[in-house]
């Protein structure tokens, strides 16, 4: 069928424009990110496996017993959190795939974290303004139900293959619950709250900083767990351009139908989602 | 004596208008036309009308309306929580209303804090931190404003609960962290909207107790709002009685429970339990024929009660000092007598009372007796006035007059 209007065709004009126009800016961030990536990793990989297990599994024992680490009580808490964390990481080790996890875990760490200084203060204003809302969440609509490969393709385009299109792949698609789960909470911090600030003279800022963020807080943290785990669902997608990683493992065997490499490799995702969630999520319940 | 004191805050022809087209509200209210017929025309709300008072330094100003009389609104245009459309709020010598936002801060910072009907209090805070709130946003150093707040607590009596949260504590307990809160500021006017009306009726009245056990220690000027009547009698000291917007009246309890201005407040008042309100200065009758001793003997004591047709009259000393009553009958025989002084005839253990005395008081007293009640000067002994028996029971029962004498002849025919 004959096209009537060519919207794509206008699209592409628009990111030729911007990749030839802004070439300085994409370099830019293309050298930040795979900087940041590649000496997270080397970081990671040089410090022995069992130290790095003993560490995480602390943190999530801490994370999920809190107060009551020291005592008995904390043992049922978080000692079963901990033995699973133990034991997964081993697992992943004894299936030689420990460097592709490191790889993923950065990826993911170093997306959610820019998701999250973009989407937070996104959030804040979408809750603040009317105006903004509007404009904003069509924005994250289209960022999420656009599926996912569609926006690889200007990745590529504007960082090459590699590691950065990955983590603006994924940053693009975890992106909107890090705003709208910041803005619900901050819209449902009730009003009277908000007036009795207002009564006692505080200014805008101060009722934000001391009213609206501490109690939007446990929905923020929500937000972060979305976001770190819709990063992780990520991975494999972002693998086709060139992310390395237990992704890039999946990928591989999908190419080679390798049912034992496929399994394997979805099975280090599976561990690695469950310990990045319960530890976001317990930190989020406290 | 109450007119010596300083105005605190004055409200001139303030107006406030809900809605988009409010400035053609505001031109159809000037002419004149019905709330109603502006919210036909322009689909805005009135919401306080030309309200006018001033309140006097140290008072506790109540004002009462039932909700959607704009009693809540209005109290949010004293310090501009709701920006008023027209009209003028003076809050000592300046208007509030034409203040910048930095003043505006200021003067709710550090002159007017607010008691909210929700409390208001920062749940993931412990209550000495709220109590510290209102100094916190002033920039008060931590150590100053702890001080203050546990300063605070203590009267209200949350002395011991400083580390507690608000979500551990009833809603009484809240109130008065709220309060607390208020009372660090330190501040000159106390604005408390509807503050104990999510409270239980027992746990309310020991808060309007307390209330007033602090403005006795403290003398703010408070801005109360309720749609409680008897709370405003209990703690006000002049009630505004609001309606729609507009202030019906503005008097103390007992000016507004005697004299109704509209039919509206007389049926608001008419539920009200006047046994505690009505005191012995409303009900007595000024007595102009007295028997003053030693001038007055016998003789021109039975003419006196024979020219105004009494068989009763009390009795005055020289200093005018109330001494007690004397009879007909015995003024009668001390003539026959013919003694020269009325004293034997005096029966001076007659109950008296005080002005400030209310019905309920005095009820007890008029048992066993068939004399009027004397109201004397606390200070001079003087006597001030009488109060008959029957006023005194119509007030209690609220029986008319007319359904009073139609009991007494029932009693008759029995």
């Amino acid at each position: 069928m004959e096209k009537l209007i060519d919207l794509g065709k206008y699209i592409e004009y628009g990111i030729n424009k911007l990749e030839e126009n802004f070439s300085g800016l994409w370099g830019a961030i293309d050298d930040l990110i795979s900087w940041t990536v590649d000496s997270m990793n080397d970081v990671f990989l040089a410090i022995p496996f069992y130290i790095i297990i003993v560490f995480i599994a602390l943190g999530a024992y801490y994370a999920n017993a809190g107060k009551s680490a020291f005592k008995k009580e904390g043992l049922k808490k978080g000692g079963g959190m901990a033995v699973f964390v133990i034991l997964g990481l081993l697992l992943i080790f004894a299936m030689g795939y420990w460097k592709e996890s490191i790889q993923t875990t950065t990826l993911v760490l170093v997306a959610s974290v820019i998701a999250l200084i973009f989407g937070i203060p996104l959030g804040i204003v979408a809750a603040r303004s009317k105006t903004a809302d509007v404009i904003i969440r069509p924005i994250l609509d289209l960022m999420q139900t656009m599926p996912a490969f569609v926006y690889l393709i200007p990745a590529i385009f504007f960082f090459s293959v590699g590691n950065t299109p990955g983590v603006i792949a994924t940053v693009i698609f975890s992106l909107p619950p890090a705003v709208r789960l910041t803005s619900l909470g901050i819209k449902n911090v009730p009003s009277d709250v908000i007036e009795a600030g207002r009564a006692f003279g505080a200014t805008e800022k101060q009722i934000l900083f001391k009213i609206q963020l501490p109690l939007a807080k446990p929905t923020i943290l929500a937000g972060i767990n979305q976001v770190i785990l819709l990063a992780l669902s990520m991975v494999v997608i972002a693998s086709m351009v060139g992310a390395k990683g237990l992704g890039s493992i999946v990928y591989q065997s999908i190419q080679q139908n390798d049912i034992a490499k496929g399994f394997e490799s979805g099975v280090g995702i599976v561990i690695l989602a469950i310990i990045l969630d319960r530890i976001t999520q317990s930190i989020a319940k406290k | 004596m109450a007119d010596k004191r300083k105005i605190k805050i004055k409200v001139e022809d303030l107006t406030l208008i809900f809605g988009k087209r409010k400035q053609e509200a505001h031109s159809l209210l000037e002419k004149g036309i019905s709330k109603e017929e502006i919210l036909k025309k322009t689909k805005c709300t009135v919401g306080v009308n030309k309200v006018n008072f001033e309140i006097k330094e140290g008072e506790i100003f109540v004002i009462m309306g039932l909700s959607g009389s704009g009693k809540s609104t209005l109290i949010r245009c004293l310090n501009r929580l709701i920006e008023p459309t027209s009209g003028k709020v003076f809050f000592k010598d300046h208007n509030i209303t034409r203040e910048t936002n930095k003043e505006l801060l200021e003067t709710r910072r550090t002159e007017m804090s607010m008691v909210f009907q929700k409390f208001g209090l920062l749940p993931h805070r412990t209550i000495l931190e709220n109590a510290a709130f209102g100094l916190e946003i002033r920039g008060e150093e931590k150590l100053v404003r702890e001080e203050r707040a546990i300063q605070a607590l203590e009267t209200v009596g949350l002395k011991g609960y400083e580390h507690q949260y608000p979500s551990a504590m009833s809603g009484g307990m809240q109130q008065r962290v709220g309060l607390a809160r208020a009372l660090a500021n330190d501040p000159e006017v106390l604005l408390m909207d509807e503050a104990f009306s999510a409270l239980d009726p027992l746990i309310k009245s020991d808060m309007q107790d307390e209330l007033l056990e602090i403005q006795n220690k403290l003398h703010k000027t408070i801005v109360f709002i309720t749609h409680d009547l008897d709370e405003a009698i209990k703690i006000g000291d002049r009630i505004a009685i609001m309606k729609d917007g507009v202030i019906e009246q503005i008097g103390t309890a007992e000016e507004i429970l005697t004299g109704p201005a509209s039919e509206y407040v007389e049926a608001f008042v008419e539920k009200v339990d006047r046994k505690t309100i009505i005191t012995a200065e409303t009900l007595m009758f000024k007595k102009n024929t007295l028997v003053q001793m030693p001038k007055d003997g016998p003789g021109v004591s039975i003419r006196k009660m024979r020219s105004i047709g009494v068989d009763v009259l009390p009795v005055e000393d020289e200093n005018r000092k109330f001494l007690g009553y004397v009879w007909l009958q015995d003024l009668l025989e001390l003539e026959k007598d013919k003694e020269i002084s009325v004293k034997k005839a005096l029966k001076p253990n007659v109950p008296s009372v005080y002005k400030t005395y209310t019905v309920e008081d005095m009820l007890p007293l008029i048992t066993g007796i068939k004399y009027p009640l004397a109201v004397i000067d606390e200070e001079t002994g003087k006597l001030l006035g009488l109060i008959s028996q029957t006023s005194l029971i119509i007030e209690a029962t609220r029986f008319g007059k007319k359904e009073i004498s139609e009991l007494k002849e029932q009693a008759n025919d029995m």
